[in-house]
């Protein structure tokens, strides 16, 4: 089965990551800029980030027939320092032309304070003003209730904003429903440890069905596992939920949503014919 | 959408995966009760009995209530409170 993996930060993996996931059915990953483990001191730090997003990346994983597409911006942690953050939004365009940009992400709350709203705010207008879609990181434990209530309270108040293109990420059990009703993208977000897990995700589709919902493995330099969402398949299948929904799920799902950028140029995998093989992005 | 296994058969996959995190659980509190010291008034050992309850219930959405009872509530005047304007 094809997959593609939403939500991962290949930085933080290593090629022989790559080479696993193009063997477990990988075919695309989209990588959201992040948190880097710690605070940059600069936009210049920024400028180079985003060229190793959308330049490195996208060869490296072209060594195993991956597509690499990305979204930019600088995350909620370090958007406290509002005037490192407001360098960084004006540098952004610059970008947005790249080949693989999806859009802006994933921009959200960490814990939600006032410097972050206000950076998440002006990454939302920078998204509709240059007419990029949005990827969503919401708080982690205690704090994602009332974050991811806040940043939809934020998005649903912008009447410019067109919700199907937008995907509010690390969803959970407590705020999938307020996500899916407001008529946005979800995503399940898989951990090993403390966060969700494959089964607890195959239980919200069963809850809430196959509409707008994408699962990922985050893969980030944190503990997490890049066969998170193979683990998912798997556990759908022992279940014995049908190929076409598991398909649906991690491939045609993210597709669908993926389209929706200028930025995505992808030939889908059982559309190459013999004699294009191998694709020239396997080329060193 | 629902799921495509019965009630018995689901069972019968899952009763030894949960008899082993209900054992996880009962030891790992027989562990802060045989260390020195007490917890009993720090509001995260409440809220470990409290979910207990929760688990007890016969009611429905048990993951959705532990997720609440976990986290910080949210207040729908957030914006005034931290002078956050709008995007409009
Ligand atoms: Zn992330």
């Amino acid at each position: 089965m094809y997959y593609i993996d939403p939500h991962i930060h290949m930085v933080s993996r290593t090629t022989d990551d790559y080479e696993s996931l193009a063997k477990m059915g990988c075919v695309a990953v989209s990588e959201p800029a992040f948190w880097a483990g710690f605070d940059r001191g600069s936009a210049d730090g920024f400028r180079d980030y985003f060229r190793q997003l959308t330049e490195f990346e996208q060869r490296r994983s072209g060594w195993y027939g991956i597509s690499h597409f990305t979204w930019l911006c600088i995350n909620a942690k370090e958007a406290e320092n509002v005037r490192l953050s407001r360098e960084v939004i004006a540098m952004i365009p610059e970008f947005l032309d790249k080949p693989g940009v999806l859009g802006i992400g994933e921009i959200g709350l960490n814990k939600n304070t006032k410097n972050e709203a206000i950076i998440f705010l002006e990454h939302v207008d920078l998204a509709v003003r240059t007419g990029e879609q949005i990827l969503i990181h919401t708080p982690h434990l205690e704090d994602k209730y009332p974050g991811t209530r806040m940043i939809l309270d934020m998005l649903t108040d912008d009447s410019r904003l067109d919700r199907g293109r937008v995907l509010v990420d690390h969803v959970e059990e407590h705020t999938i429903r307020h996500v899916l009703e407001d008529g946005f993208w979800a995503g399940m977000t898989l951990y090993p440890v403390s966060k969700c897990t494959p089964e607890r995700a195959v239980d919200m589709v069963e809850m809430y069905g196959p509409e707008r919902l994408l699962v990922n493995s985050a893969g980030d330099w944190g503990p997490s596992k890049p066969s998170a969402v193979p683990d998912f398949i798997l556990e759908l299948r022992k279940r014995g939920h049908s190929e076409s929904l598991i398909r649906r799920v991690v491939y045609e799902n993210p597709l669908t949503f993926f389209s929706q950028s200028r930025g995505f140029n992808f030939t889908p995998p059982d559309a190459v014919v013999a004699t294009e093989f191998p694709p020239s992005s396997f080329a060193r | 959408m629902s799921t495509p296994h019965t009630a018995a058969e689901i069972l019968e996959r899952e009763f030894l995966v949960v008899r082993a995190k209900l054992l996880e659980t009962a030891a790992a509190f027989d562990r802060l009760d045989r260390a020195e010291g007490s917890v009993a008034n720090d509001p995260r050992r409440q809220e470990l009995r409290q979910a207990l309850d929760v688990l007890a219930a016969d009611a429905p959405n048990r993951a959705e209530k532990l997720q609440l009872l976990f986290s910080l509530p949210y207040e729908p005047n957030w914006r005034k409170q931290l002078n956050v304007a709008t995007n409009k």
